[in-house]
């Protein structure tokens, strides 16, 4: 099964009196277990894509199936459900919560979905450990460095062991020095936890490191690379 | 758990704004609870001297309160010794009373011929034993300005009077008054000043007559058959009464003296029967009972049941005004808090607007943001409402404490400034209840502004 699916979508902002079309007539699979990057100029229509897929914006048409659920179909509630149980999210700020540790960030999203105690301790610690704070757990994200917040920002992705984590052009605001090392940690991390990454960026270091390219102009797919044969998917 | 510990994380996170937030809250329900503190010992305090003077309620003559309080003999109660022990036997009833007493309200002119001054008084029968009982109600623990008349065991014919009395009749000296100015008799002019020596003479003769009685007046009142009696009465005592207006005609007597004054050998009547309640909130109860107990056994009497606040007018004209001023005050601060807290939650919402959007795509419901900004102001309120709470504690106990005094318009003496912050419980739960909605109220616009974001366009936001 592809974790997403994507069928004649549409997507047009309306910026006063003028419609602008972000997205037009997508289709777009994406592979389980591969690292999926959507590439394209800034204004193409990447991170809108990027959002559609991640269930926090509406289409205007088309249908969109992630991990198998028309989520194009959902309520706002049961949207917000479905994000917490099935998607992590990977930002280019890192949007940690500053009030709480690292620890406190990565679990959080375990609280929202009413992991037991024992679980969550176990979870955010092997996590920790995964991403290599276990020093920094008690830090809040003023107190980490750039690259060391985007380290708990993906730990905090793969918290609900989701399977599928979107990325918005994590290695943006890190040095290329850094932003190697979060590309490196995350291909570690979607190949330990079987999960589907897809990112939007233009990092030549990301895309070097994809399994699929999608190249997107102007609202337009326009073509998509499939460089590793990938896992086999079951129609 | 984590929505509460995560809204007391994000009001620490600023700690200037919250506590400035905090101060307006904290200095709002101080100054509710301070004035209500002292409106409400306003209110009970006047509430307990009305009922120390009149009784919760009493039983008269229909239309005697409107029209009949210079003329006891047209309204007077007959059978009263009857409805007493009807009203004191009676099993719903007597569980509630403190005391049902008789009295005798009526209008004279009192003189002091040895001065040659008289004047009007209303004079006011009573049974002593009975009058300093009621004297003695307290229900709410007040500071208490009321004395016991001093008559008891004293002989039929011995008064109190007010001090304003006992200046216009010229009895300030030989009653010892405090305070009081006995102003100097209005010579008359004469055509001729006499001579000397025979003024010397008339002004011996004028003191030793004053020395030999000097606290002895006489009383006129009109009879029940109209006919004018004089009682000779021995002043023991003159009392400050308060009010102004009251203390220059108030008169006490005992009961006995009055209805011989008034009926003379006629069958004795009252204008009134005081009956003083165990608890103020028992009215209604013992009205309703009262009112069955005339109709069925005084039928052929015209007698109507009125409560201390049908007498006494001024205390709800009291109530009224301190009400008001409450209300517009109280109302003034809760604006003032709803538009600081309003203005705090709206700026912490602007302020986080991408952490808004971040917890969305997280999975947090929008009813989730709302809650957590309410949150954050319940927090806000709960906390001010303690501290709030606590500093009006301390400065209530300063005020009680520190001797300050008012004289309240009309009246003759100073009162003690008390604020009743902890007595009043009422004041209490509803102020701080107030506050905590208050602060509610103004958070959940922010809130749920904050709820409705557009997740898109809050992570955008710079």
């Amino acid at each position: 099964m592809y974790p997403v699916v994507l069928k004649q979508v549409v997507k047009t902002y309306h910026l006063d009196a003028v419609d602008v079309p972000a997205l037009v007539d997508i289709n777009l699979e994406i592979r389980p277990n591969c690292f999926t990057v959507i590439s394209g100029p800034s204004g193409s229509g990447k991170t809108t894509l990027l959002n559609l897929i991640g269930c926090v914006d509406r289409a205007n048409s088309g249908e969109i199936i992630v991990s198998g659920q028309p989520v194009h179909k959902m309520s706002d509630e049961a949207l917000s459900d479905f994000r917490a149980h099935h998607l992590g999210f990977i930002f280019q700020n890192f949007n940690l919560l500053p009030v709480l540790t690292a620890y406190e960030n990565i679990e959080y999203p375990l609280l929202l979905i009413g992991t037991p105690p024992a679980e969550r301790k176990r979870r955010v610690q092997a996590l920790l450990d995964a991403v290599g704070l276990n020093e920094r757990a008690k830090n809040r994200p003023g107190q980490l460095s750039g690259g060391q917040r985007q380290r708990v920002a993906i730990a905090r992705a793969l918290a609900t062991e989701p399977k599928l984590v979107l990325a918005d052009e994590p290695t943006a605001n890190l040095d290329s020095h850094t932003g190697a090392a979060i590309i490196e940690l995350m291909r570690k991390m979607q190949r330990e936890h079987h999960v589907s990454f897809v990112f939007s960026s233009h990092d030549p270091q990301v895309l070097a490191e994809a399994d699929d390219a999608v190249f997107i102009r102007d609202g337009h797919i326009t073509s998509i690379e499939r460089r590793t044969s990938g896992e086999e998917v079951l129609a | 758990m984590k929505t509460m510990s995560l809204a007391l994380r994000n009001l620490l996170r600023n700690r200037r704004r919250s506590l400035t937030t905090l101060l307006a809250m904290v200095v709002g329900l101080v100054a509710i609870l301070i004035f209500g503190g002292y409106r409400s010992n306003i209110i009970y305090g006047s509430q307990t001297g009305f009922v120390q003077a009149t009784g919760h309620l009493q039983i008269q003559q229909k239309d005697y309160f409107l029209d009949g309080g210079d003329n006891p003999s047209a309204y007077g109660i007959a059978d009263y010794t009857k409805i007493i022990d009807l009203v004191r036997h009676d099993a719903e009833l007597a569980p509630m009373l403190t005391i049902v007493t008789p009295n005798l309200q009526l209008g004279g002119i009192a003189g002091n011929f040895t001065a040659g001054v008289s004047r009007s008084v209303m004079a006011s029968g009573v049974v002593v034993e009975e009058r300093n009982k009621m004297l003695g109600w307290n229900d709410y623990h007040l500071t208490s300005y009321a004395h016991p008349l001093p008559l008891s065991g004293t002989s039929i014919d011995s008064v109190v009077i007010g001090t304003g009395v006992a200046r216009k009749l010229k009895l300030c000296n030989a009653l010892k008054v405090q305070g009081c100015t006995q102003t100097a008799a209005i010579k008359v002019a004469s055509g001729k000043q006499e001579p000397d020596d025979i003024a010397a003479l008339s002004n011996l003769n004028d003191a030793s007559a004053q020395k030999q009685d000097d606290t002895r007046i006489e009383m006129l009142a009109a009879t029940s058959h109209g006919a004018p009696n004089v009682a000779s009465l021995n002043v023991i005592h003159a009392e400050n009464m308060g009010i102004k207006a009251l203390d220059d005609v108030y008169l006490a007597m005992h009961l006995t003296q009055a209805q011989k004054l008034i009926f003379g050998s006629a069958p004795p009547q009252v204008t009134a029967i005081q009956i003083q309640l165990q608890h103020t909130s028992q009215i209604p109860q013992a009205k309703q009972r009262l009112k069955q107990l005339l109709q069925t056994n005084f039928k052929d009497q015209p007698l109507v049941v009125l409560d201390y606040e049908e007498l006494n007018p001024m205390y709800g004209q009291t109530m009224q005004f301190m009400d008001s001023m409450f209300g517009f005050i109280a109302t003034l601060i809760g604006v003032i808090v709803l538009f600081t807290i309003g203005n705090t939650m709206g700026t912490a919402v602007v302020e986080r607007t991408v952490e808004i959007g971040t917890l969305r795509a997280m999975g947090v419901r929008r009813s989730g943001i709302r809650k957590l900004f309410l949150c954050e102001a319940a927090i806000l309120g709960v906390v001010g409402a303690i501290i709030g709470l606590l500093s009006a504690t301390v400065i209530a106990y300063l005020i009680n404490n520190s001797g300050w005094t008012w004289t309240p318009p009309g009246y003759s003496y100073a009162y003690l400034i008390l604020v009743r912050v902890w007595q009043d419980m009422h004041l209490l739960i509803g102020s701080l209840i107030g506050l905590i909605i208050v602060t509610l109220i103004s958070a959940w616009w922010p809130a749920n502004r904050a709820a409705n974001m557009e997740i898109v366009d809050a992570l955008r936001h710079v």
